[in-house]
């Protein structure tokens, strides 16, 4: 599109390229893609060929769109059910608490109220409490009022994300320029008119980038999904798919089968993350920008 | 598709950020003066509650009641005979008695020591290539060791599980191939080091991402001053790109203590590959989720998760302290 007038390799005068820092790149590139493509070769093998040919080529025959088929119907479809729960859990926590962070951090950086200071670094304090150190206690209160075993229990614990405030608290205070929000009231617009309006236009960086690392969050969510579910329904993928690798690889009753079938769940399970990462990245990296700069 | 290394827009915030610095010194002292002429001002500021308080809501139910009930729960015991008695300090005591759960602490202790340098080292390097602009292809790297961050935790779990397989994980493969021994990665003594690894493969990326986006801040004409004095890329590198780190890498440092102390799902997989490896006390986390889930034992869990959360907070605060003191000397 535009051209790039200053990237890095034109930064200096001089335009050298190293080719020990090549070789180095390269073995990082293998570490941690050779994983990957491990993961797509499996996928498309069947059990036995997962066995008996080696992992990083192709087996004898090409069986990728037979163990797509047989994931998505294997038990009644059940992966596909898991996968739209994923879905809904992440894309609703993730906008709740995207919508959240952007309201309170815009108000945290625009308005000095009275206890603004003080109730600002108890949320941020509360960054370094580690989220399973509340995931039994939420459990058992939980279970007090009958959320455990519902959608509610992934996704109440997943709206609350204070270092999304805190990136928006920052993101706010660069952002948004202060005399335009003055001019609005002089125009008497009132503030929720300006949020809506004005401010959050500017922030939409900002908000992708909360957005899309809480959708990460909600996504790759084991430990709470594990202890609040007891209903296979309700599974996210990852539980699902753990609860599939213990049925192939668990002793007595268990069934090798689904081994290909893990695989290529978990391989189908990656892409969406990986394509929202790649399609958005302009706005996460900007968004990033600003919470790594302002410490 | 454009993309962000060119454009430069910590520059463009840059910019921007001291634009508004003077404006809202200019803005500060007019609102002042406005608040002296009426009490507008005031009433203006209380909006904000309206702002933040959907969030204040949702921390307060989600975040600090389940904390405080932690610590509640955490006083009471229960008893086949004689129901919930209250025991004070009691589950707190036995905690620091109990041999299992302190090693599991020093457990992640030393996994914490042993995987975080190695990461961030990774990630250091990794970014300061890709910045250098010596190097080919730097967005592809950029990109591809940031991609397993979007593999979710479990999924990668299992996959190295497989990798690290005796029967047809790649490795095992290749040692029979050559007709070496075949490695060993979920014995007792390598355990901790496969954990390790499969925590870098999905970290190292992001950390890389935070670091970059800082050395992307950097004013580029740091660099042109240090040239002209003569500064090569090593020197550039370790004198002012380094230096401007700091505050990036104590971000991803933090990240790891907390990280580390509550591993959970990478064991939790694990261990159906090596359940005479992985005990159900390996890591904390593992030893609250087993205490409340297989033993039912719902108090002396709370006090385990509450003392974890504590553990954390202090070692984060002892991060935070060390490395502002070295900066200070």
């Amino acid at each position: 599109m535009t051209t790039v007038p200053t990237t890095p390799s034109a930064r200096g005068t001089r335009r050298r390229h190293s080719n020990l820092l090549l070789i180095g790149m390269l073995a990082l590139f293998a570490y941690f893609l050779l994983p990957l493509f491990w993961l797509c070769v499996a996928a498309t093998k069947t059990t036995g060929d997962l066995f008996s040919t080696f992992g990083l080529w192709f087996g004898h025959t090409l069986s990728l769109f037979s163990n797509v088929r047989e994931t998505f119907t294997h038990n009644h479809g059940e992966y596909g059910r898991w996968l739209a729960n994923t879905f809904v859990y992440s894309v609703v926590s993730a906008g709740g608490a995207a919508f959240l962070a952007t309201l309170g951090g815009y108000g945290f950086a625009k308005y000095r109220f009275r206890g603004n200071s003080p109730m600002f670094a108890a949320v941020l304090g509360s960054v370094m409490v580690p989220t399973t150190a509340l995931a039994i206690p939420t459990y058992v209160l939980f279970s007090r009022v009958g959320l455990v075993n519902t959608p509610w229990a992934i996704i109440l614990p997943s709206l609350v994300s204070p270092f999304g405030l805190y990136l928006m608290r920052i993101y706010a205070q660069d952002a948004i320029e202060d005399s335009l929000l003055e001019a609005a009231r002089i125009d008497g617009a009132g503030e929720f008119r300006i949020f809506f309006r004005i401010v959050l236009r500017s922030l939409a960086p900002g908000i992708v980038t909360v957005l899309l690392f809480t959708l990460v969050a909600t996504w790759n969510n084991y430990f709470l999904p594990l202890i609040m579910l007891n209903n296979p329904n309700l599974y996210p993928i990852t539980v699902g798919l753990s609860s599939w690798s213990a049925q192939a690889s668990g002793g007595s009753g268990s069934d090798p089968d689904l081994l290909s079938l893990v695989v290529t769940g978990s391989l189908l399970s990656v892409v969406p993350l990986i394509a929202a990462f790649l399609l958005l990245q302009r706005y996460w990296q900007s968004g990033l920008n600003a919470g790594a700069v302002k410490q | 598709m454009t993309i962000t290394t060119g454009t430069s827009p910590a520059q463009i915030q840059a910019a921007g950020r001291q634009r508004w610095t003077k404006r809202r010194r200019r803005s500060e002292r007019q609102r002042r003066s406005e608040r002296r002429r009426s009490t507008g001002g005031v009433s203006q500021a209380n909006r904000g509650y309206l702002f933040v308080a959907p969030f204040l809501i949702f921390f307060l139910g989600l975040f600090l009641l389940p904390l405080l009930y932690a610590a509640y729960l955490s006083l009471f015991r229960e008893r086949l005979v004689g129901g919930t008695t209250f025991v004070g300090l009691g589950n707190y005591a036995r905690a620091f008695g109990d041999d299992r759960l302190i090693g599991g602490v020093l457990r992640v202790a030393r996994f914490f020591l042993l995987q975080v340098p190695i990461m961030l080292g990774l990630a250091l390097l990794a970014a300061l290539a890709i910045d250098s602009g010596l190097l080919r292809l730097s967005k592809v790297f950029r990109l591809s060791i940031f991609v397993p961050y979007a593999v979710p935790s479990a999924v990668a779990a299992l996959m190295w599980g497989y990798l690290y397989g005796p029967d047809y994980g790649p490795f095992a493969q290749l040692a029979h191939r050559i007709g070496t021994g075949v490695p060993q990665f979920l014995t007792a003594s390598h355990m901790l080091g496969s954990l390790a690894n499969i925590v870098t493969w999905e970290f190292t990326g992001y950390d890389m991402i935070i670091l970059y986006a800082a050395l992307r801040s950097i004013p580029q004409d740091l660099y042109e001053a240090a040239a002209v004095d003569g500064a090569g890329a090593w020197r550039i590198a370790w004198s002012i790109k380094i230096p401007a780190l700091r505050p990036a890498l104590l971000l991803c440092l933090l990240f790891s203590v907390i990280g580390s102390f509550q591993l959970f799902t990478e064991p939790n997989l694990v261990q159906r590959l090596a359940p005479n490896v992985i005990d159900s006390a390996y890591t904390p986390n593992l030893y609250a989720y087993s205490l409340a889930f297989t033993s039912q034992d719902v108090n002396y869990a709370a006090a385990v998760s509450f003392l974890l959360g504590l553990v954390i907070v202090v070692a984060s605060y002892v991060v935070l302290f060390a490395t502002s003191r070295r900066a200070r000397s």
